[in-house]
């Protein structure tokens, strides 16, 4: 109020000083995870089925399960509604027998002059439940990754991998939406930042040799060029832990991986900033 | 504005917080980076310019862990991932220059990154660029190719409303929620890349918005998504039929209308408007405020006293004011996604704790607490303008103040003599009302208070005086507490006063009399130019004379008189505290007088010349 008061004061003042002097009276004053550029130039290397042979094995674990929290999805209706049980998270699933699950087993060495194609399916990443099925993959370079909400509400899927491009898309309907990793990577988190308990894990190589354990825990390896391998087993809680072996035509090598209660320490709780990985984007184990 | 710099008295701090785009940033800038001086060279070397300016956050190695970075959230950036957020680029692409060059010049608002444009020689700027790029191998790929973003849709009040509509196809409020304050349902859950703590942004202050608060800015992030953060891209989308171009466009001009159109100013002076013919509000809602104006007042983290708290929630308040000569009523209202102690939230402050950890000695050790607003006044007028220290007080001049909590019914009046001292006054001396509300992320408390309580321990308060305020605000779900919490430097509240029918009346008269001396001298110049004939020229002269003299002599007179006038005006606004209206009024009645006078004597002496 004191301010338009003072403007108007000091409008009419000069107004009238303008008059006053104007009559002479006064003498006043991009997309680099969509890629798949990786299978461009060398030429590919089929290998002979009639010479190759095959690993398999168990992935066991022994020691006490660490407990998994239950998920309240109360605020989310349409997904409580597709869970039988109490959903609970998946860090960690056994099986019968010790068996382990969701451990990603895959050659890491052994294969490096060879070359392999992309594979034209895609792989599948579905949003079930508010929960990723799976919630362990494999895929590999340049191959498609078709990831699909069949819940019809938002999701999004925020991939944080560091030798890839990462990607973070919104799906708030049912719809599906493709996507590629350009370089090997073992292994690139994926998560969900509307539903906070929901994470997956998808491991990307170069070469098709590379399994996921179910419950049971038993894994194989088929149609392998006969050889010395280095077989690597990564659980999201437990780190890795390789195994060397060889492949004789015909034959089938036997692995066992056999992760303990002592590896839990390698486990990165969710929303706490602990780098576990090693430069060369490897998780491992620190005993 | 209102305007009165010579009652500044503050230390650097309060200078910091009075600036018109107040920063986090800037306190921290000052607080942690040591003054050197610009680098001088033909041959710009980025690493050189970056060591000197950018390692203190974000490291010399480039990870973001410099030494600075612990008392930040969001961290500084980690340039070894080449994750940025403000991108040209589609989700996952790497920036562009010009897109680097962008956060450089401006800065990221509402974080520590400050703009470097009036820093740095472009030079310099554009050596970072390059400089920044050799910590990420990602950058030795082919260089980015930029979306085409094309042309921004007509901003029509269609298109805002289906803007609204497709924010509930995306469900944006999900984290941002329905009223766009950060406050939806998977909002205490978010993480950035890194797994520290991060907000949904408040919708409502687009001021703050990384990578800008445009509606081209904000449809751009709608496409490219915040790499590193939760915020995801809605391209795909699009390209999925989903939704249309066109509606993203409008999605954008919907989340622009959140905000005001002009990011708000600072105001020194909070007028209490003089209701008459309503009754005073005794609610939030009272429709009063729907028009009463509303004055931003910013608040930065109390970095002062130890413990300190780097990581406020609340960034500034909207205050009301309004008396009825009696009773003095303010509405505080701020954006806080939460109803302290909320159990959804209780892990979100726990991490806010964790990430700023390690504070200082005394910090908090929990989050959960309540929600906390204190008004803070003078407990009197201090001699010569003086205010308390303006974190509640010191021991010569105590501050006054009214506290309200979010697990307490009403608010309390306390004398303070230094943050944390503050003593409830007895029963019998509690005077303030309070109600309050919360609602869509967003807290409205109310104050009712007499104007005069009668008690020698009350500030007084006068109509047509201003006395100085300020407010300190705490979100409990944030992990603040205590000393731990957001500040303002002081402002005034001014009682409007009836204004006097002089104040309406005097210029008119003054000009319209003016103006008719003015029209007589034009007369007498046009007689005397022979337009009219004359057959006595000797008495033609006279008269002319004669009505020069009356103009002069009448003007003169006019002029002192509201010389007069402003000399009241100066004393006036003195006695309100106001001292630029004073000392301007004095400057204005100064010039009139010498006109005045000068007009008299003028007219005197020409008069006697001519005889």
């Amino acid at each position: 109020m004191i301010e338009r008061f003072g403007e108007l004061r000091n409008t009419a003042l000069l107004v009238s000083m303008f008059v006053i002097a104007g009559c002479g009276g006064g003498d006043g004053g991009g997309g680099g995870a969509s890629a798949g550029a990786a299978d461009a130039a060398p030429a590919e290397s089929p290998v002979d089925a009639a010479t190759a042979g095959n690993v398999a094995g168990m992935v066991t674990f022994s020691g006490t399960a660490p407990m998994m929290a239950e998920i309240n999805m109360n605020s989310e209706a349409v997904c409580a509604a597709k869970h039988s049980t109490t959903p609970t998270e998946e860090s960690f699933v056994g099986g019968e027998n010790g068996g382990l699950a969701n451990v990603f087993v895959y050659v890491k060495q052994g294969l490096e002059s060879l070359t392999f194609p992309t594979p034209a399916s895609a792989v599948v990443l579905n949003q079930d439940g508010c929960t990723y099925r799976p919630h362990v993959l494999g895929v590999q370079v340049g191959q498609d990754i078709t990831i699909r909400n069949s819940d019809g509400l938002l999701h999004n899927i925020n991939a944080s991998p560091t030798e890839n491009r990462p990607f973070n898309v919104s799906q708030p309907v049912n719809m599906e939406t493709n996507r590629s990793f350009s370089t090997a990577e073992v292994m690139v988190p994926v998560r969900c930042d509307v539903h906070g308990w929901m994470s997956s894990w998808i491991g990307v190589v170069d070469h098709p040799y590379f399994t996921v354990s179910g419950p049971d825990g038993s894994v194989a390896l088929d149609g392998l060029p006969p050889g010395d391998y280095v077989i690597e087993a990564w659980h999201e809680q437990f780190g890795t832990m390789t195994s060397n072996v060889t492949v004789a035509t015909g034959e089938t090598a036997e692995i066992s991986f056999e992760f303990t209660e002592a590896m839990a320490g390698a486990s990165v709780p969710m929303g706490e900033p602990i780098d576990l990985l090693h430069p060369d984007g490897h998780r491992t184990v620190d005993h | 504005m209102r305007v009165l710099p010579n009652l500044r008295s503050g230390g650097w701090f309060e200078v910091l917080l009075s600036s018109r785009h107040i920063t986090f940033s800037s306190l921290l800038l000052a607080a942690s980076l040591p003054f050197v001086p610009t680098h001088l060279g033909a041959q710009v070397d980025g690493e050189v310019v970056y060591n000197q300016w950018c390692a203190g956050c974000h490291g010399e190695d480039g990870a973001g862990t410099g030494p600075a970075a612990n008392t930040m959230l969001p961290r500084p950036r980690d340039f070894t991932l080449a994750l940025y957020q403000v991108r040209t680029t589609a989700t996952g692409g790497l920036p562009t220059d010009a897109d680097m060059l962008k956060v450089i010049n401006e800065g990221m608002p509402g974080t520590a990154m400050p703009g470097w444009e009036d820093v740095l020689t472009e030079g310099d700027r554009l050596a970072l660029v390059d400089y920044l790029k050799t910590f990420s191998r990602f950058f030795q790929d082919d260089p980015p190719t930029p979306l085409d973003f094309g042309r921004a849709t007509r901003e029509t009040d269609e298109a805002i409303a289906r803007g609204a509509e497709v924010y509930q196809t995306v469900e944006c409020w999900r984290c941002h929620g329905q009223q766009g304050r950060g406050d939806g349902e998977s909002a205490p859950t978010l993480n950035d890349a890194a797994g520290f703590p991060i907000v949904a942004a408040d919708l409502t202050e687009n001021w703050r918005f990384n990578g800008g608060g445009e509606v081209e800015e904000i449809y751009r992030v709608l496409r490219t998504g915040l790499d590193g953060t939760p915020m995801p891209t809605f391209s795909d989308i699009v390209d999925a039929g989903v939704i249309t171009n066109e509606d993203l466009w409008s999605l954008a001009h919907y989340v622009r209308r959140l905000s005001p159109e002009d990011e708000p100013e600072l105001q020194e002076v909070v007028v209490a408007e003089l209701l008459t013919g309503v009754p005073l509000p005794q609610t939030v809602e009272d429709a009063v405020w729907q028009e009463a104006e509303r004055f931003y007042i910013p608040l930065a983290g109390q970095i002062i006293i130890k413990p300190r708290w780097f990581n406020p929630r609340v960034d500034g308040v909207w205050v009301q004011a309004a008396h009825d000569g009696r009773e003095l009523a303010l509405l505080v209202s701020w954006g806080d996604p939460s109803e302290s102690p909320d159990t959804l939230w209780a892990d979100f402050g726990e991490r806010v704790l964790t990430t700023m950890a390690p504070g200082d000695e005394g910090s908090a050790s929990g989050s959960g607490a309540a929600d906390q607003l204190v008004v803070q006044f003078p407990q009197e007028l201090y001699e010569g303008q003086e205010r308390p220290y303006f974190l509640q007080g010191d021991a010569r001049r105590p501050a006054y103040t009214w506290t309200w909590q979010s697990d307490v019914t009403g608010a309390f009046e306390s004398i303070a003599r230094g943050m944390g001292t503050a003593a409830r006054q007895a029963d019998a001396e509690q005077h303030v009302r309070a109600t309050a509300q919360h609602a869509d992320g967003q807290w409205k408390v109310l104050f009712v208070r007499p104007l005069d309580t009668g008690s020698e321990e009350d500030l007084a308060m006068t109509v047509g005086q201003a006395v100085p305020m300020a407010f300190q605000a705490w979100d409990g779900d944030n992990g603040e507490s205590g000393n731990q919490g957001a500040v303002s430097t002081w402002y005034f509240l001014f009682l409007e006063q009836p204004t006097p029918i002089a104040v309406y009346v005097q210029p008119p008269v003054a000009l319209a009399l003016t103006l008719l001396f003015g029209l007589l001298v034009v007369r007498q110049a046009r007689l005397g130019s022979g337009m009219v004939r004359e057959l006595d020229a000797s008495a033609r002269r006279k008269r002319i004379a004669r009505t020069r003299q009356l103009a002069g002599m009448g003007v003169g007179v006019i002029w002192l008189g509201m010389a007069f006038g402003s000399y009241q005006n100066s004393r006036a606004g003195w006695e309100a505290g106001h001292a630029d209206l004073g000392f301007w009024w004095a400057i204005i009645g100064g010039l009139l007088a010498i006109a005045g006078l000068g007009a008299l004597v003028g007219t005197w002496i020409h008069t006697r010349t001519s005889k």
